[in-house]
C-alpha cells in the first residue's frame, strides 16, 4: 500500500521493472524467506530447543520491557540480549544485523531525522545553514531508532527459530480461541497455494506480453488477475468445506496438545523473567 | 518481505505499550462481533471461507499496482473485503492477514497488532462499506454506480484509516516524554503527524486502494456478480435493521474513547471548572469565602481522573475514560432492564 522507496531485492539490473516482474520477484522473495526461516528453525540452536509457549511469552515480555524503558542504555542492553540469543541460536550474525539496520535508515531514519532539529531543547551540534541539532532531538531520535530496531530484532528471532505449526499451537496459551488458531493455520497453508497460483498467472501473462503496456492496461491486468484469484479462492473455499465435512469436521476444532515443560524450559523462563524485571526496573 | 517497511503497518517502538494495550482492548468487541456474525450467517462454511479470503487479502497486499509516473504501490483490499463479506467479517479476515504478516514476515509490530488491526481491519472496512452502501443506494449489482461507489469507498476508507494512524502517532509525544521533554516514542505532535499521514495517503495509497477496489468490483460484475451480493442477499432487509444501527453506536463510542487523549492536549482546565487557586490566577482578587469552604467537601473517587494505581496520570486518563464508559453502559443497561420489565421483548431481538 505504500510506494516502494527502494528495491526489495538488491540485484536490480533492469532499468525499468514492470509491475509483473516486481510482483513475481516479491513472490519468490517470500518463498525464499520462508524456506530460509524453516531451515533455521530446524537447526539445533538454543531458542529452537525451547518450548514455543515459553518462547512466545518471553518474547512478549521482552518487547514490553523494550517498550516501557525510559532509559536508553537499557534498550541497548536488550538489543545485546537479542544479539546473544541470535548467536546461540545459530542465526547468521551478518544477516541478523543487516536485516534490521539496512532498512532502518530508509524508514525509521527518515522519520526520526526532522525530530533532531525541531524538538525544542538546548543545542547540541551547530550545523551550517542555521540548523541546530538539539539534545532532546538527538535523544528522541535515538530512542525511536533503538526501540524499533530492538523490537524488530526480537520479532525476527521468534520468526527464525520457530516452526509455524508449533508457533500456532503455542498461541493457545494466549487464550486465543481454537477456531481462530485453526483459521490462522489454514490461511497460512492457502497463502502458499495462492502464491503459486499467482506466480503461474503472472508468469503466463509475462510470457505472452511483447512490448510495453500502458499504465491503464497494466492496471486492468492487475484487476483481472485479482478478480480471478478471488473467484478461485471462493471456489476453493467451498471445495475445502466439502472436504472438511466429509472428514467429519463439526465446527469445533481439536488440537493435540503435545507440549511438555522440561527443566531447561523452566530455567529459560526464569532467566527471561529476571532480565525483564531488571530491565523494567532500570528503565523506569 | 521480512521487515519490508510499509507505512501503515506500524512497527513496535512507535507506540507506547499502554497505547498498544488500549488499541488491543478496543479490538475485542469488533473481533467478538465478527465471530458472532460468522456463526449467524455462515456457520461451518465460514472457516475455510475466512481462511481463503484472509490468504487472498495477504496476497493482494503483495500486488504491485502501477501508478502513472512509473512507481508502484500496494493496496490493503480492506474495502473489497468489506463489500464482499460485510465489514464485520472483513475485520476477521484482514486481522488474520495482518497477524500472519506480523508473526511470520515481520511486517508490523507484535505489540502493535491491536493498533494495526484497528486502522486497517476496522476503520478501513467499516468506513469504506458505509460509503459504498450510501453511494450505491438501491442500484443493481451490475450498475456502473457501484463501481464508482466502491472506488470512492476505498479512497475514503484508507484516508480515514491513515488519519487514525496519525492520531495514534500524534498523541505519543504529549503522553510520553523524558523529564527533559524528549519524546519517548513517535516524536511528532498531532499538528505534524496527522498531515504527514493523511496527505501522502490521500494522494497515493488511498488512490491505489480506490482504483484497485473499483477495478476488481467492475471485473466481478462481468465475471461473477453473485459474489457482490453475498452480504445483501441473505435476508438482509430483515436482519440489517436493528443490530446494525446498534453496531454503529458502538463504533462511535470506540472512536470517542480513542479521541479521549485529544482532551489532554487542550491547555488549562475546562471552562468553569476552576478551583480557588486557578480563580486567583485568572485575575479574581479574592476567592468567595463560601467557595473556599465548600471546595474540600466533595472529593471524587478518581479526583482529576488520576487513578493512583496507574502511576502515570496519562494512562489513568485513558483508563478513566474506559471505566467511565463501562460504568455508564452498566447503568443504562440496568435502567433499560428496569423500564422494560414485564413488557414482552420485541420479536426482532430474538434469534
Amino acid at each position: 500500500m505504500t510506494v516502494d522507496s527502494q528495491p526489495k531485492t538488491p540485484a536490480h539490473s533492469h532499468k525499468r521493472n514492470g509491475f509483473i516482474e516486481r510482483t513475481l520477484s516479491d513472490i519468490s522473495h517470500t518463498f525464499e524467506q520462508s524456506v530460509f526461516a524453516e531451515e533455521l528453525a530446524r537447526q539445533p540452536g538454543l531458542l529452537q530447543a525451547i518450548d514455543p509457549r515459553v518462547k512466545v511469552l518471553s518474547l512478549i515480555a521482552l518487547l514490553i520491557a523494550v517498550g516501557l524503558s525510559r532509559n536508553l542504555p537499557v534498550i541497548v542492553g536488550l538489543y545485546g540480549v537479542a544479539l546473544i540469543l541470535a548467536r546461540l541460536s545459530l542465526v547468521p550474525m551478518g544477516f541478523f544485523v543487516k536485516r534490521v539496520w539496512l532498512f532502518m535508515p530508509f524508514f525509521t531514519g527518515v522519520i526520526a531525522l526532522p525530530a533532531l532539529f525541531i524538538t525544542p531543547g538546548p543545542p547540541l551540534v551547530q550545523l551550517p545553514f542555521g540548523l541546530v541539532i538539539t539534545q532532546t532531538g538527538a535523544q528522541t531520535a535515538l530512542f525511536l531508532l533503538m526501540r524499533v530496531s530492538t523490537s524488530v530484532s526480537l520479532g525476527i528471532l521468534l520468526i527464525l527459530t520457530t516452526q509455524w505449526n508449533t508457533l500456532l499451537k503455542a498461541l493457545g496459551v494466549l487464550r486465543i480461541p481454537d477456531v481462530f488458531v485453526l483459521i490462522l493455520g489454514m490461511t497460512y497453508r492457502y497463502i502458499y497455494l495462492l502464491l503459486h497460483t499467482t506466480n503461474d498467472m503472472f508468469l503466463s501473462r509475462k510470457s505472452r506480453v511483447v512490448g510495453r503496456l500502458s499504465s491503464a492496461e497494466e492496471r486492468r491486468i492487475i484487476a483481472a488477475s485479482a478478480g480471478t484469484l478471488l473467484s478461485k479462492s471462493l471456489h476453493l473455499s467451498s471445495e475445502v468445506y466439502l472436504a472438511m465435512q466429509s472428514r467429519g469436521f463439526r465446527n469445533t476444532p481439536r488440537t493435540m496438545d503435545t507440549f511438555k515443560m522440561r527443566g531447561s524450559d523452566w530455567v529459560a523462563s526464569g532467566i527471561v523473567a529476571g532480565i525483564v524485571i531488571v530491565a523494567i526496573w532500570l528503565g523506569r | 518481505m521480512l521487515y519490508s517497511p510499509q507505512y501503515m503497518h506500524i512497527p513496535d517502538g512507535y507506540l507506547s505499550p499502554a497505547t498498544c494495550l488500549v488499541m488491543l482492548l478496543l479490538m475485542l468487541p469488533f473481533w467478538y462481533r465478527g465471530v458472532q456474525k460468522m456463526r449467524q450467517t455462515m456457520n461451518a462454511r465460514s472457516v475455510p471461507l475466512i481462511a481463503l479470503l484472509a490468504a487472498f487479502s495477504f496476497i493482494i497486499m503483495m500486488f504491485n499496482v502501477p501508478l502513472p509516473g512509473g512507481t508502484t504501490g500496494h493496496a490493503v483490499a480492506g474495502a473489497l473485503a468489506a463489500i464482499i463479506l460485510g465489514p464485520e467479517i472483513a475485520t476477521i479476515a484482514i486481522s488474520i492477514a495482518l497477524i500472519i504478516q506480523a508473526l511470520l514476515f515481520g511486517d508490523g509490530g507484535i505489540l502493535a497488532i491491536g493498533a494495526n488491526c484497528f486502522n486497517m481491519a476496522v476503520v478501513l472496512p467499516y468506513i469504506s462499506y458505509a460509503v459504498y452502501r450510501a453511494l450505491s443506494g438501491k442500484t443493481a449489482v451490475t450498475s456502473r454506480r457501484r463501481v464508482v461507489a466502491a472506488g470512492v469507498g476505498g479512497w475514503v476508507g484508507l484516508t480515514v484509516a491513515s488519519f487514525f494512524a496519525g492520531v495514534e502517532f500524534g498523541i505519543q509525544p504529549f503522553l510520553y516524554h523524558t523529564a527533559s521533554g524528549a519524546p519517548l516514542y513517535a516524536p511528532y505532535p498531532l499538528s505534524i503527524s496527522i498531515p504527514a499521514m493523511v496527505i501522502p495517503h490521500m494522494l497515493v495509497a488511498s488512490v491505489i486502494e480506490g482504483v484497485v477496489t473499483a477495478l476488481i468490483v467492475a471485473y466481478l460484475q462481468r465475471s461473477n456478480p453473485a459474489v457482490l451480493e453475498m452480504v445483501e442477499k441473505p435476508g438482509a432487509a430483515v436482519e440489517a435493521s436493528k443490530p446494525r444501527r446498534l453496531a454503529w453506536l458502538w463504533v462511535g463510542l470506540a472512536v470517542l474513547i480513542v479521541a479521549v487523549p485529544l482532551g489532554l492536549l487542550a491547555p488549562g482546565t475546562a471552562w468553569g471548572e476552576w478551583n480557588s487557586n486557578q480563580l486567583t490566577s485568572r485575575g479574581l482578587s479574592s476567592v468567595p469565602q463560601g467557595l473556599a469552604q465548600l471546595e474540600g467537601l466533595w472529593q471524587a473517587p478518581m479526583s482529576g481522573y488520576d487513578a493512583s494505581v496507574a502511576g502515570n496520570s496519562n494512562v489513568a486518563y485513558i483508563l478513566s475514560a474506559v471505566l467511565g464508559v463501562i460504568l455508564i453502559a452498566v447503568v443504562v443497561w440496568l435502567f433499560t432492564r428496569v423500564v422494560t420489565v414485564g413488557k414482552p421483548a420485541p420479536a426482532s431481538s430474538k434469534q
